[in-house]
This record gives C-alpha cells, sequence and structure tokens, in this order.
C-alpha cells in the first residue's frame, strides 16, 4: 500500500509538471562555432516547379548578408522555410548547433529568435505606429499574460528608442494606415527591433524608396547588424553596394555565386544570368 | 483598476451603461410599486419583452467580441445560445417535480410520455441550480473549445469556417428534434413552474429575472470592452487584419481565437440561460440556421467592433421587428430586409458608426 503511494507521489506532487503540459521552449541557441545559420541540400517544388533546389547557405554570428538574384530565384521562399511558412522537401535547417528549424512552427521560430521583415510592408493598419512597437515588443506571448500586460517604464523607453531610431516619433500616435510607403518599411524594421532576434531577414527593404529614404534605411541596417546577425535580400544594386559585405547570388533555386561585391560583379556566371537570361 | 480605465474612455459606452442601470431599477420598480392604470406603470407584458431584448444584446456582444475584433463571422452562435437554454430548461423542468400532467416525481412529462423508465444520465444533477448554472457555461464552452480546437489547429478562416459554424448549429438542430435525444424532441422544454422557488407565474418572479438580464448585460459589456482595450484585445485585432504577420512575432494565433471563441460561447450560453425563464419553452429552433444569421444582421446594422454598436442593434432591431410583425403582419420581412439594406447603404459602418460621424462633424463646426 505505502509502496503504491510512494510510487504515486511523482503524479501528485505540487511542483510535477507533467510532460504535455510543458511549454515547448526550444533550447536557447548554440553559436560555438560561429555560425548562426544553417541550411544544406534543401529543396521545395510546388507542383512539380522546383523553387529551390538543393540550396546551400552558411550566416555567420553577427553577419549582414546580402542576397541577390532575379525574379523567381527563390529567395522569399528560402525566407518561408526559415521561419517555418513553407516545408521544405528535403534538405535540413538550423538555426546554430542545436535548434532544428523544421521541427518548428511560426511562433515557436519567432520565440527561438528569427524575426522577418516581408517583401510588401506588413504592418498593422488599423493600430498606432506605438502599437505597432509593442506588439512585436519580445516577451511573453501567452494569452493570459496578454490579457493582463501593462507597459512597464523600461518596456515604454524601448518603444521611445526604436520610435526614435526609426525617426517616426511624431508619427507615434497616428495609425500604421496613414503612413507613407518608406515610413512603413522603417516601422517594420522597428517592429523587428522591438522583437530582438538573433537573426533578422529582411525581404527587399527598399523597393520603392527615394534615394534619401534609402539612405535612411542603409543607416537602419548598419544599426541592426553586428549586435543581430541580417540576411537582407535586395534587387537595387546601388543599395546593396552600399551595405554589403559579402554577397551570395541565387539563380533558379540555388546558390550561383558568393562573394564580396567586386568578385560577384565581375563573375561570369553572373554576368550571363542577370544580363544574358 | 485597469476595468475602470478600459471603461474610462469609453464615453457612449458610460451613456449605454448608466441608461441599463436605470433600466435595471426602474422599470422592475415602474412594475412592482405602481398599480396597474398607473400613468408609471410599465406592463410585465412590455417588461418581460425588454428582457428578452436584453438577452438578444448580450447574445449580439458575444458575436461582436469574436466578429468585429477576431474577424470570425460566426454563422453558429445560436448553438451557444440554445446550449445555455437547455441547460436552463433542463433545471427548470427538474424544478416541475410531481406536478407534470403524469405526476411522475422523477420523470419529466416527455419522458413519461415516452414510456422511459428512468432519467437518462445527463439529466443528473440539473436539479441543483449550482449546478444546472455551472452547465450554463460549460456546455456551450466545451463545444465551442472542441469545435475552435480542430478548426483554428487546421487554420480554417473566412468563407469556410463560417460555413463550418453555420452547419456545426445546423447538425445541433437535427439532432435535438430527435426524441432519443431526449431533450424533449421539437416540443423542447417547457410548462416550467418556478426558478430557486419562486413561481414564474408571479411578477415579481419577472422583475427579477428582468433585472438579472440587465446586470448580466452590463457585466458582459464590461467584460468585453476589458478584453477588447487589454494588449490581448490589440493582438485580437492584428489577427483580424494580418493573420500570418501576427505568427511571426510570435504570438499563438489559434490560443488567442480559443480562448475569445470560447469565452464568447459562455456569452452566449448566459444570454440562452436567461432567455428560456422569460419566454417559458426552449426547442431546436433555437438551433435553427437563421437564428444564427440573424444576430450577425443586429450586430451589422448595430455596428461592428464597438460592443455598444452591437448592444444597440440588437434592441433596434428586435424591437423593429416585434412592431413590425405586429403592424404588418404580412409585410414585416420586407420590412426587416429594407433595414437591413438601407443600413448597408447608408451607414456602412452601422448606427453606431453613424453616430461618430455624426459627432466628429459637430466637432469640426
Ligand atoms: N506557394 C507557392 N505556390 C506555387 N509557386 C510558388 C509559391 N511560392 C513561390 N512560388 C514560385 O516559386 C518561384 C520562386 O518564388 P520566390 O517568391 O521565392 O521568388 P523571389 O526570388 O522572391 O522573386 P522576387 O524577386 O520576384 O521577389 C516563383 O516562380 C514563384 O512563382
Ligand atoms: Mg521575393
Amino acid at each position: 500500500m505505502m509502496a503504491t503511494l510512494e510510487s504515486m507521489h511523482p503524479v501528485f506532487s505540487r511542483n510535477e509538471v507533467f510532460e504535455f503540459l510543458k511549454p515547448e521552449v526550444p533550447p536557447s541557441l548554440d553559436l560555438d562555432r560561429g555560425v548562426i545559420l544553417y541550411l544544406e541540400g534543401i529543396s521545395v517544388s510546388f507542383d512539380g516547379f522546383k523553387a529551390i533546389n538543393d540550396l546551400n547557405l552558411y550566416i555567420d554570428d553577427g553577419e549582414l548578408r546580402c542576397i541577390i538574384g532575379p525574379n523567381g530565384a527563390g529567395k522569399t521562399t528560402m525566407m518561408d522555410i526559415i521561419t517555418g511558412k513553407t516545408t521544405p522537401d528535403t534538405g535540413s535547417a538550423w538555426f546554430g548547433q542545436n535548434i532544428n528549424l523544421l521541427k518548428l512552427d511560426e511562433p515557436e521560430i519567432a520565440a527561438a529568435g528569427i524575426g522577418r521583415k516581408f517583401q510588401k510592408p506588413t504592418v498593422f493598419e488599423n493600430h498606432t505606429t506605438y502599437e505597432n512597437l509593442e506588439l512585436a515588443m519580445a516577451g511573453n506571448k501567452g494569452i493570459m499574460a496578454t490579457l493582463g500586460a501593462k507597459l512597464s517604464s523600461e518596456q515604454q523607453d524601448r518603444i521611445a528608442e526604436a520610435l526614435m531610431l526609426i525617426g517616426l516619433v511624431e508619427q507615434a500616435k497616428i495609425q500604421a494606415g496613414a503612413l507613407s510607403h518608406g515610413q512603413k518599411q522603417w516601422l517594420e524594421i522597428g517592429m523587428l527591433l522591438m522583437q530582438n532576434p538573433k537573426l533578422v531577414l529582411i525581404d527587399e527593404p527598399v523597393a520603392g524608396m527615394t534615394h534619401q529614404e534609402m539612405d535612411r534605411t542603409a543607416e537602419l541596417l548598419h544599426n541592426l547588424a553586428g549586435e543581430h546577425s541580417v540576411v537582407v535580400v535586395e534587387h537595387d544594386m546601388d543599395f546593396i553596394r552600399s551595405i554589403a559585405q559579402k554577397v551570395t547570388v541565387l539563380h533558379q533555386g540555388s546558390v550561383l555565386a558568393e562573394g564580396n561585391m567586386d568578385d560577384i560583379q565581375n563573375n561570369q556566371k553572373v554576368i550571363e544570368v542577370y544580363l544574358g537570361g | 483598476m485597469s476595468i475602470i480605465k478600459s471603461l474610462y474612455r469609453d464615453k457612449v459606452g458610460m451613456v449605454m451603461l448608466t441608461l441599463l442601470t436605470l433600466m435595471a431599477v426602474i422599470i422592475p420598480a415602474c412594475n412592482q410599486v405602481f398599480p396597474e392604470g398607473h400613468t408609471f406603470h410599465i406592463s410585465t407584458f412590455t417588461m418581460t419583452l425588454l428582457g428578452k431584448y436584453l438577452c438578444y444584446a448580450l447574445l449580439a456582444l458575444s458575436v461582436d467580441l469574436v466578429w468585429g475584433y477576431l474577424g470570425i463571422l460566426s454563422l453558429g452562435h445560436g448553438a451557444f445560445f440554445g446550449l445555455g437554454g437547455y441547460a436552463m430548461g433542463m433545471y427548470l423542468m427538474r424544478q416541475i417535480g410531481d406536478r407534470g400532467v403524469y405526476g411522475n416525481p422523477l420523470l419529466p412529462d416527455f419522458m413519461v410520455f415516452l414510456n422511459w423508465q428512468e432519467l437518462p444520465w445527463f439529466w443528473h444533477g440539473f436539479n441543483w441550480f449550482a449546478f444546472a448554472m455551472l452547465m450554463v457555461m460549460l456546455a456551450p464552452a466545451a463545444l465551442a473549445f472542441i469545435f475552435g480546437w480542430f478548426a483554428f489547429k487546421s487554420r480554417v478562416t473566412g468563407v469556410y469556417l463560417s460555413i463550418i459554424t453555420q452547419a456545426m448549429t445546423y447538425a445541433l438542430l437535427l439532432a435535438f428534434f430527435r426524441n432519443e435525444m431526449g431533450f424533449g424532441g421539437n416540443n423542447g422544454l417547457t410548462d416550467f413552474k418556478d426558478i430557486l422557488g419562486f413561481s414564474l407565474q408571479n411578477d415579481a418572479t419577472k422583475a427579477g429575472l428582468f433585472m438579472a438580464s440587465a446586470i448580466a448585460l452590463i457585466l458582459g459589456y464590461i467584460s468585453c470592452r476589458y478584453i477588447t482595450q487589454s494588449k490581448l484585445g490589440r493582438v485580437c485585432t492584428a489577427i483580424r487584419d494580418q493573420e500570418s504577420r501576427v505568427r511571426f512575432l510570435g504570438y499563438r494565433v489559434e490560443h488567442a481565437k480559443l480562448f475569445i471563441f470560447t469565452f464568447s460561447a459562455v456569452l452566449a450560453g448566459i444570454a440562452g440561460a436567461l432567455y428560456v425563464p422569460q419566454v417559458g419553452i426552449i426547442n431546436p429552433t433555437e438551433f435553427s440556421p437563421l437564428n444564427s444569421i440573424e444576430i450577425v444582421i443586429w450586430v451589422a446594422v448595430g455596428g461592428r467592433a464597438t460592443l455598444y454598436g452591437a448592444v444597440a442593434g440588437a434592441l433596434v432591431v428586435n424591437y423593429a421587428k416585434s412592431y413590425l410583425t405586429a403592424a404588418f403582419p404580412d409585410a414585416w420581412l420586407f420590412g426587416l430586409g429594407a433595414l437591413f439594406i438601407l443600413v448597408t447603404l447608408f451607414l456602412p459602418q452601422g448606427i453606431s458608426g453613424g453616430i461618430t460621424a455624426l459627432f466628429k462633424k459637430k466637432e469640426a463646426r
């Protein structure tokens, strides 16, 4: 009798947390080798069309990487895979040494520390600039925590800081839908800052921007790099030259060339794809 | 504290809550204190009719919470209302005791009629008021939770989601029509005698039920307002506008939907439970798809995503319906249709949107 009770003890113990109730917190990121993202042998096809074809890509911790490639090269699809929106047919995707991205869904990947800016600016148009930043802020995103959430003064400071950085202090109380195209792009970058991710994926940040706006964006991205690892997808060559360290060229779903900007511009294969194709 | 804060900025809501509080006191008082024939007397008929509207208003509130703030156009909220109503009806049936036509102390009349020998297992416990009230909330919550679990996990949205909510209430309609289900078949549950020992024929009991409905609506409004003004409320409207973006920010969208949908179902269940003793019957027609669509019309007429709009819409449409059915028994459906068309044409934001626009114009002048 006592023995049975004894064996039941762990079940009834007050601090027992059952396996199925444990939140699936991804293990903390292991960056021992200095590489934050590994994509190996990834392929995806949509109705038989290979959008990504045996893609291999490594991003170093703290790096600012530019990815270029003609329309339909698979750049956005690659980001979809990293962030859990699309599941690849084959291959592996690791965040640091220890987090298998293919096992996680979107919120889990976001919680693990990957933030994303979309090709089309997608801010919450019916929320103010301030509220957009508040929603993006890192922290407990559980339902009950969100229901009772109150902004601490520290959090308010963080939002104010982000507003300064993206230059939208005066627009704080304005609905995001009323912002200009460029301002929306910056707001999205600000939202990334609030999320405080380890790895930031940015899809075409300067499409449709004026030159002045572009310069401001380049500055912002430089601010992001170092503390965060940044992957930028862009078409605009001038812009890439203004920020690039290392450039990867994607073509028909796989890597065509990789190197610094000068190497890339003199690479015969790249010239063919861009000029001959 | 934050509850008070969430109300403080809501001027229209405050006016409405004040009116509701006054109604909760004055109408039962006028009915009870002043004798029939007195100028200030309010007839029991009018009071009960208004009480019914208040239940509808709470139901509309629950639909606005999921439709206006979360973007889920539920065409099946009548199911939750009905389940709450049935839970209350089962309690009222058990209260009849041996005063039924067949005088069976344990079995409700319809079971005796069907030659049943014992009470089905799911009728046990309903002789206790507290248990029945728990079921008023738990039954709709369980249905909403299970339904939502599958629908939201598999990311069904938009029209498809609306259609399956409609299918859900239709399935219940068919099920409750069957005598074997043990809920009185197409006659439903009726001939109630008393509630908590007070006779339902008594005007004072009816005044009490009216007051309870008003209080439920007030508390329902305050809790909805609290939720929508919280950060969770902002997450919900973000989900409504850009669902996938919210996921990439790290929020569990399906959990938020499940929470709000279930809470809304509980509100609808409470509305149903207060409705049943006032109308004296609950039958499967409450599950009919048309009923659920009507709720959506109330909210659309009142204006989405304001909460008070839903309350106003339910009151206005139902008053119009009562008036038109009496004045133009043949044409009332056309009148209701016309009201809906006029509102969508000239007040796309509903009545509440029209009023806000009017205020803005005045301020601008
Ligand atoms: N969900 C999908 N279903 C079918 N085809 C898709 C899907 N997503 C992407 N594709 C296809 O995969 C290819 C790669 O698309 P992707 O959006 O990744 O290109 P991209 O490099 O981002 O191009 P752009 O520079 O135009 O943004 C395209 O041919 C596209 O039509
Ligand atoms: Mg793209």
